[in-house]
């Protein structure tokens, strides 16, 4: 049996408020909301299985495997629903899950004893920088300093539609650091407006875009080493 | 490349500042730069075409399938909560 995390105290939620009128939601979520609090499984259902994915995604940046992801987030999903009715609204219930979601992977990864996120460790032992295809001039460069010395050689459609570009992505977002990879995936698979990844993880507008900016020049410089791979 | 003024940003800057960028972050000024220099540079043009293109092939990586075992522990834990949890 899984070890259950209680969502109380993390999440500023007032222990004697119950179910608060949810004001602050927005109409959808209290929707949702309602209906989770009724029992109504076919609601519980479909935010399990829209969000399941990025909560794995999420999860594994902490834990050693992606059967503990898993186990991280049949906890979390203990929690949610052990914390649903002191849930007062006051972000989205979405962003409200995944702080759950994030609590439990970190206890969970500290049980496992790992002072660095996982798959940090993997990033760096995985023989650190790659090379990349495209370099600058030198920045005392006389006539075009920090300009292209070799740019970006150009990608076709087919190049990028091919299944193996799609494996790639995935693999090179598995390699990045826990907070990059959390941002990328809900921003960019998951497409999350940046407010609601904010609320979610905790961090600033300017420190998320920062994080998803490290991530998609990351990813993209991985497809361009692929593409240059691929062309005789 | 060519015709790219002093005052331009350079490739290596602008690189740095796409997400920002594409964000809608950037002061009017920094964006006005950028834009202009885009028009002037095919590489950094052919720089943001990638980086677009990865954006949009990462969503494609979205999956909503559920195992069906990972539905029914969920599933089960619904029910026990339902029922007095």
């Amino acid at each position: 049996m899984p070890t259950v995390v209680s969502p109380r105290g993390s999440l500023k939620e007032p222990e004697a408020t119950h179910g608060a009128d949810l004001a602050q939601l927005p109409p959808e979520d209290r929707t949702l909301v309602d209906r989770l609090r009724a029992g109504d499984e076919a609601t519980f259902l479909a935010i399990v299985e829209k969000n399941h994915w990025a909560m794995i995604r999420v999860a594994r940046g902490y834990v050693a495997s992606e059967g503990v992801a898993e186990e991280v987030v049949q906890d979390a999903w203990v929690g949610i629903l052990q914390g649903l009715e002191k849930f007062e609204g006051r972000c989205p219930l979405r962003a409200w899950m995944f702080r759950i979601l994030i609590n439990c992977a970190k206890m969970r990864g500290g049980r496992e004893a790992r002072s660095v996120p996982f798959s940090a460790l993997e990033s760096e032992s995985s023989g650190g920088e790659q090379r990349p295809v495209e370099t600058f001039r030198p920045p005392d460069d006389p006539r075009w300093p920090g300009h292209w010395a070799r740019g970006p050689e150009r990608w076709t459609e087919e190049r990028l539609a091919d299944a193996e570009a799609l494996s790639r992505i995935r693999a090179e977002i598995e390699k990045l650091p826990p907070n990059q990879r959390q941002v990328m995936t809900l921003r960019d698979i998951e497409d999350w407006d940046s407010a609601e990844v904010c609320e979610a993880l905790g961090i600033s507008e300017a420190n998320q875009r920062v994080l998803l900016h490290r991530a998609r020049t990351r990813v993209r410089q991985a497809l361009a080493i692929w593409a240059a791979e691929g062309t005789p | 490349m060519s015709t790219a003024r002093r005052q331009d940003i350079a490739c290596r800057e602008l690189v740095e500042i796409l997400t920002e960028f594409l964000e809608g972050a950037l002061d009017e000024q920094l964006r006005t730069r950028v834009e202009q220099h885009l028009v002037l540079c095919p590489g950094c043009r052919e720089y943001l075409r990638q980086f677009r293109a990865t954006i949009g092939a990462t969503r494609k990586l979205a999956e909503e399938d559920l195992p069906p075992r990972v539905r029914e522990n969920l599933l089960n834990a619904f029910r026990d909560w339902r029922h007095g949890g």
